[in-house]
């Protein structure tokens, strides 16, 4: 299983194993992370899930699909790097993810 | 984790969205005594919204409906007892009695018992093939039904109604909503958005048919036919019923809680007894935001409410003072909802509210105090912001979508 670490906005990390085909959002809620919510459960619709993914990652991720670019679009701290991991299913080689969340959402 | 050394014990009656929440809420705000989740449903608490969607189509199965993993729950020391009923609360004693009559005490005990749907008052309406949407056991029955090429009769033009009158579209089947009332989404929405959704469901076949009276259900063991109060008569496959929810409140009104549509708490989750708390689609609950009393089928308000809850608990009392929000997707239409309507006078729409995509604003003196937005993300963002903010505005500028709503926000 991909370890994957949250990082909450006061600096806290969360280092966690989150299964392949499983999204970020789940992988934090499984563990507590404080600061993902995922009020929606998964079906891009309340932004309580939005992150920072480390520059690095930018490039290997998929890219967001129209609806989460709409919500994106939506979200108060949006940068090139945010978004919804709701939307993004952990991938066999995501090993050593970093996601950054935002201050909203601390 | 030492529960003996705390000697905390808090009962959760009802593992449900807020249920649930308020477990993993506890040891998020380090409570450390010991928490037990009980649920009459076999399954640990999972998300009810999609037993209308993409439960009922067949694309989510129940484990995925689950909000967090078994273990989840046994990593956090959180004790699940399912498939468990409460026969009543000794308050004198705190403790709860069990139907297998197995007692547990409590230091603090949260109702999270929700609500179950109301049932038609017809002739007929025991028939097998009357269907709820509350449960996963619920839609489990319900999909044996709910199959191509049959007939599906709505009762009650709803969200959930509505909802499943999409998927039967979307699944084949020949769809009929049926309202009592002169509009669907009556209750919950303005007249212009009833219209836009029966016109929406309308174009993609669903026959909607409102102001009829049902006067019985018709067959041997199964309906097989609808007669209305006119006399007219048609014929049907399966129904299913949307028609409102009933808080389980019972166990705390007879326990002597106060009870009036709900358990009622004030804005920390307490009830009239301050060892016990309640939340979710049961609590009638004050919400500090509004600044009265309400009772809602929410499950980010259930969310919040079981926050609320656990802080309470944990000794780190924040007043509970979200603003509601709500969401609905039928067909290919996102509706995304904040606020309350009651009591708007004036109805603002940006976009053109015939098209798939546009927003409509209730305004209560000039200010913003409910949105509905059809797949306009961005607006509802900026709505949630309006309404939080109890934002003054001019309704042409909500109108004219030259202007950004982003503008409108008070600095």
């Amino acid at each position: 299983m991909p370890t994957i670490t949250y990082i909450e906005h006061n600096g806290r990390e969360h280092s966690v194993e989150v299964p392949e085909g499983a999204s970020l959002m789940q992988g934090a809620v499984d563990n507590l992370v404080p600061g993902i919510l995922g009020d929606c459960g998964g079906s891009c619709t309340c932004a309580t899930c939005h992150a920072y993914v480390d520059e690095a990652w930018v490039q290997r991720l998929p890219v967001p699909s129209g609806d989460e670019e709409m919500m994106l679009d939506a979200v108060i701290d949006r940068a090139a790097r945010s978004r919804l991991c709701c939307q993004l299913k952990v991938a066999a080689d995501w090993e050593g993810l970093v996601v950054r969340l935002p201050e909203t959402q601390a | 984790m030492d529960h003996q050394a705390s000697g905390d014990t808090v009962v959760i009656v009802g593992a449900g969205q807020a249920g649930g929440e308020v477990a993993t809420s506890l040891r998020q705000n380090q409570f450390r005594g010991r928490i037990l989740l009980i649920g009459d449903e076999p399954h640990l608490p999972y998300r009810r919204p999609p037993l209308s969607k993409t439960f009922l189509s067949g694309e989510a199965t129940s484990e995925s409906l689950l909000i967090r993993n078994a273990e989840t729950y046994a990593k956090q020391d959180i004790e699940f007892l399912g498939e468990a009923r409460v026969r009543r609360i000794d308050r004198p004693e705190k403790t709860i009695e069990l139907e297998d009559g197995q007692v547990i005490g409590y230091s603090k005990l949260v109702l999270a018992t929700g609500g179950r749907p109301r049932r038609l008052s017809l002739p007929g309406a025991e028939k097998t093939n009357v269907h709820y949407v509350r449960t996963i056991a619920d839609v489990e029955a319900l999909r044996e039904d709910f199959l191509p090429g049959r007939r599906l009769a709505v009762i009650g033009g709803g969200y959930i109604g509505l909802e499943t009158a999409a998927v039967g579209i979307k699944k084949g089947l020949k769809v009929t909503v049926l309202e009592a009332l002169p509009r669907v989404l009556a209750r919950v929405a303005a007249p212009e958005l009833s219209a836009f959704y029966a016109r929406a469901h309308r174009s993609r076949g669903v026959d909607v048919r409102t102001g009829v009276k049902i006067q019985a259900l018709l067959g041997a063991g199964r309906v097989e036919e609808i007669l209305f109060e006119d006399g007219t008569r048609m014929e049907a496959d399966l129904v299913i019923a949307g028609i409102g929810l009933i808080p389980n409140a019972e166990l705390a009104a007879s326990a002597g809680l106060r009870v009036e549509n709900g358990i009622v708490v004030d804005a920390h989750s307490r009830t009239s007894d301050p060892d016990i708390l309640a939340a979710g689609d049961v609590a009638q609950h004050e919400n500090a935001f509004l600044g009265r009393s309400m009772r809602l089928e929410s499950v980010p308000s259930a969310q919040e409410q079981a926050r609320t809850a656990a802080l309470t608990i944990c000794g780190k009392p924040v007043p509970h003072a979200a603003v509601p929000w709500f969401w609905s997707d039928q067909y290919d239409l996102k509706l995304q909802m904040v606020g309350l309507s009651e009591g708007y006078d004036r109805f603002v729409t940006r976009g053109d509210i015939s098209s798939d995509s546009f927003s409509a604003f209730y305004l209560r003196n000039d200010t913003v105090i409910c949105a509905e937005c059809v797949n306009r993300p961005q607006d509802f963002a900026m709505a949630k912001k309006l309404v939080a903010a109890r934002a003054a505005v001019l309704s042409a500028a909500l109108a004219d979508e030259s202007l950004p709503l982003k503008n409108l926000i008070p600095a």
